[in-house]
């Protein structure tokens, strides 16, 4: 049974893990990916790809607004436009009384200084979205917000990888953790891989992971499920959501209609499989055909749902572990991780090469879920 | 219990489906059979009821003519009977999904029997999406319930059963037949006589099967033996056929219709959505549930039966449907286990009985190898437009299984969710990677299994609001 060296093993092959590899090749370490089944299996293949800084939590501005100006330029990253379009996200209220919510949001940001959000009356609201029922009163938007395509994006991470000589080792899962002087030890079935550094980029697997290095980490899941439709002319460009309702709605570039929300089916870990809900996923279809009263007729093509990691507070961790020298996490993403994909591969690349990052990650710091573990 | 549970919930009413809730009600089982047919007799005898009132059903056959008993039956035995309704999606336990006169509802029972039948095995050639060609399949659909016969002379090409009944079906009802393609290779016919079992009386089906042939020789229409490639060409519809044969011949003709079949393969999306074990038929060609003597999958109380276990024909499926019900009545009480053996006991005579001519059938009609390997340029996915030379060209890039090759590709996402690739995606991986095709496994199976739109889906919450 012969080890192979890297210098660093990210563990798991989602885009997070293909985005820290790229950087990390890039800053001239030799890496390897290893992943249990095939790139994207899980949540990163089944997410609806929304580009979105639109709402988010105000600890992940910084980092989302800098992964937005990445997206922008994602061709000179992954040498691919992965699909994406900055077409706006938008933020529906359909009543008066939602306004205000929306209304004090923009206020919040703007007195940070931030400008993108930005709220819109009724009548840009239908410039922006003419297919939206009239019934809508306003929104908040994030103009230069969009959408990518999933696949498409995880192929050009991928490729970009090869071109930088990223070990991409899939149907390989890491089944125990051993120290080796200074490297850590990663026994995968029949394979072997040793490297000073780890990175757990392991989804919703990535607390049982952690485990094995020491690090308990308190982590929840999920399984957002999703709504594809068959092919239809040209309806809308940005991507709608609702307040007060679990919708997110768009047009992908082949015309399909992509309907999620965050509505959960069923997970389970073990079996590595989710399923859908549909009591729970007519709820989704009635909010968009309320939404989209011309959607009513138009057929499902497929469901489906993909598991992630959920933490508490719905932040990710990213950071070093404080106990296990060499480990670094980024994961628990909580169903809005697919935006932050470019910037997270370089914190983690700052993270590993440099051993701290500029960039503002003290919220997303591994230790505040480990010190709720204790205290439960 | 209330009027959404039954204890067994048929899907499908064809041979199987009826035979098995005409059992089951006989058991004093409660039952519910969905289908998506406006009238029960599935494919075999598609719009029995009304066509047996009819002089058209002499045309149709003795084969055809028999399914207006079953459908009689199947019509007193006192099952909840609803037509037009979709399945769309089963979870465990049972709940099932389905779409009935646009509205979507839930339905439970404590054990199913998935009686869906077979499909005609997706051939992709050059061509095969032009306005024009068809399978042979749907034309006898639209012969069986329009009594429509194409206005032109039509070509048929493929091999097995099915061209040589539907070429006899339509020149008695008036329709004219521009030419065969037999794409049976040759020496099939030596091979499979090995597989003809001895003594058995089955003489008077070949018998049928060779005064259809001799029936067609009669009728003077060009037959083209051997056809390897096939290619269908026109500027937006069929206008000609070219074709190949194995010694080489080519030939080239004018077309309007083409109807093309080359097989049938079992319905195997709804169990494998259910994850139930499939298992690889070497001499089908294709994914069979793994199935106990009662037709059991590997998920309890979900049984198969009909061609969806396995394509056995009409003869087979009526006998599957019965000892799959039997079963079920034992499950749930209302049969002993010793009384459940001894009744399905003739029923397996008469299975094993119909499924004695299959192997022979089987190597007989065996898809050419050609089937499962089109030409770069080929459509293989038609809802999203994937090539075969895409496929290739994926399947080399480290070793991608069916999954990966469809994130990668878009092929089978599309509203057919890959009923018409998934074979000859696996085909293609399996030739790329140099390995058996059985290895390749199929896609993963999303629901809904049945396009269901988002006004019905919604209508399921309006209806249901606290489920």
């Amino acid at each position: 049974m012969s080890t192979e060296a890297f210098d660093v093993a990210v563990v798991g092959g989602g885009l997070h893990g293909l985005s820290a590899a790229l950087h990390l090749a890039r800053a001239g370490r030799r890496v390897a990916v290893i992943e249990r089944r095939w790139t994207g299996r899980h949540a990163s293949g089944a997410t609806a790809a929304g580009v979105r800084t639109l709402g988010r939590d105000i600890a992940e501005i910084p980092i989302s607004l800098e992964a937005m100006e990445m997206w922008h330029r994602i061709t000179t990253i992954v040498g691919d436009p992965c699909g994406f379009h900055a077409h706006g996200q938008l933020r529906v209220a359909e009543i008066a009384e939602h306004m205000p919510a929306l209304l004090q949001r923009e206020a919040k940001i703007r007195a940070l200084g931030y400008t993108h959000e930005e709220i819109i009356d009724a009548a840009e609201l239908r410039r922006l979205v003419p297919a939206l029922s009239p019934h809508c009163v306003g929104a908040l938007v994030a103009r230069r917000d969009g959408a990518a395509d999933p696949h498409r994006t995880i192929l050009a991470y991928r490729r970009a990888c090869e071109a930088e000589n990223v070990a991409i080792v899939e149907n390989c899962g890491v089944e125990s953790v051993d120290r080796q002087g200074d490297d850590w030890l990663l026994v995968c079935g029949q394979r072997r891989f040793r490297a000073p550094v780890v990175v757990n980029a392991a989804g919703a697997w990535a607390a049982r992971l952690a485990a094995l290095f020491g690090d308990e980490i308190a982590l929840g899941v999920r399984a957002s499920m999703m709504i594809v439709t068959e092919r239809l002319a040209p309806l809308l460009a940005p991507v709608v959501s609702v307040v007060g309702r679990a919708l997110s709605f768009k047009q992908s570039d082949q015309g399909t209609l992509v309907i999620g929300g965050g509505l959960q089916g069923a997970a389970d870990l073990d079996r590595e499989r989710s399923s859908v809900n549909f009591a729970e996923l007519a709820k989704g279809a009635r909010a968009a055909s309320e939404l989209f009263p011309a959607v009513r007729g138009v057929r499902i093509a497929r469901c489906w749902t993909g598991i992630e990691a959920q933490t508490h507070d719905h932040l990710p961790v990213i950071g070093a572990s404080p106990n296990a020298p060499g480990l670094v996490h980024a994961f628990g993403f909580s169903g809005h991780g697919f935006q932050l994909v470019p910037v997270v591969g370089a914190i983690l690349t700052d993270l590993v090469v440099e051993g701290t990052t500029r960039r503002e990650i003290a919220a997303f710091a591994p230790r505040r879920l480990m010190q709720e573990r204790v205290a439960a | 219990m209330n009027a959404n549970e039954t204890d067994l919930l048929i899907v499908g009413a064809g041979p199987a489906g009826m035979a098995a809730a005409v059992t089951a009600r006989s058991q004093g089982l409660s039952v519910r059979v969905l289908d998506d047919q406006p009238a029960p007799g599935g494919q075999i005898w598609r719009a029995i009821e009304t066509v047996a009132e009819t002089p058209r059903i002499a045309r149709l056959g003795e084969a055809y003519r028999a399914g207006a008993d079953r459908a009689a039956a199947f019509r007193a035995c006192g099952a909840l009977y609803e037509p037009e309704s979709q399945l769309w999606q089963i979870e465990p336990g049972f709940r099932a999904f389905l779409t009935q006169q646009g509205r979507a509802r839930s339905v439970t029972a404590r054990a199913v029997i998935l009686a869906t039948g077979a499909q005609e095995r997706p051939a992709p050639f050059p061509g095969w999406t032009l306005p024009g060609v068809l399978t042979v399949g749907a034309a006898q659909i639209l012969l069986k319930t329009a009594d429509s016969v194409p206005t032109s002379p039509v070509w048929i090409a493929g091999c097995g059963p099915l061209p040589l009944l539907y070429m006899t079906q339509l020149l008695a009802a008036g329709g004219q037949i521009a030419g065969f393609l037999d794409t049976t290779p040759r020496g099939r016919l030596g091979a499979a006589l090995r597989h003809l079992p001895q003594g058995l009386g089955l003489l008077a089906d070949l018998a049928k099967g060779l005064s259809w042939s001799l029936a067609l020789r009669r009728a003077g229409f060009p037959i083209i033996r051997h056809v390897a490639e096939l290619r269908a060409e026109g500027e937006g519809r069929l206008e000609s056929l070219h074709y190949r044969a194995e010694d080489g011949r080519e030939g080239e003709v004018a077309a309007e219709v083409l109807l093309v079949h080359e097989g049938v393969v079992p319905n195997i999306h709804a169990p494998l959505a259910l994850g139930c074990a499939v298992s690889w038929h070497a001499g089908q060609h294709c994914y069979v549930p793994d199935l106990d003597s009662w037709g059991e999958t590997s998920q309890p109380n979900v049984f198969v039966a009909g061609d969806g276990a396995g394509v056995g024909g009409a003869e087979a499926a009526e006998p599957r449907g019965r000892i799959a019900a039997l079963r079920v009545a034992a499950r749930l009480g209302t049969l002993g286990e010793g009384a459940a053996e001894s009744a399905a006991r003739p029923e397996r005579g008469r299975l094993s009985r119909a499924l004695a001519l299959r192997p022979f059938l089987d190597a007989l009609y065996a898809p050419r190898p050609q089937v499962f390997a089109p030409a770069d340029e080929t459509l293989v996915c038609r809802c999203e437009e994937v090539t075969a030379g895409e496929l290739r060209a994926r399947a080399v890039q480290g070793r991608p299984g069916p999954n990966q090759i469809k994130a990668f590709t878009r092929a089978g996402m599309g509203p057919c969710q890959g009923r018409q690739c998934g074979y000859t995606m696996a085909h293609i991986i399996a030739t790329a990677q140099n390995r058996p095709v059985e290895e390749v496994g199929f896609y993963r199976i999303r629901p809904p299994l049945k396009p269901v739109t988002l006004g019905e889906l919604a209508s399921l919450d309006e209806r249901e609001p606290a489920a």
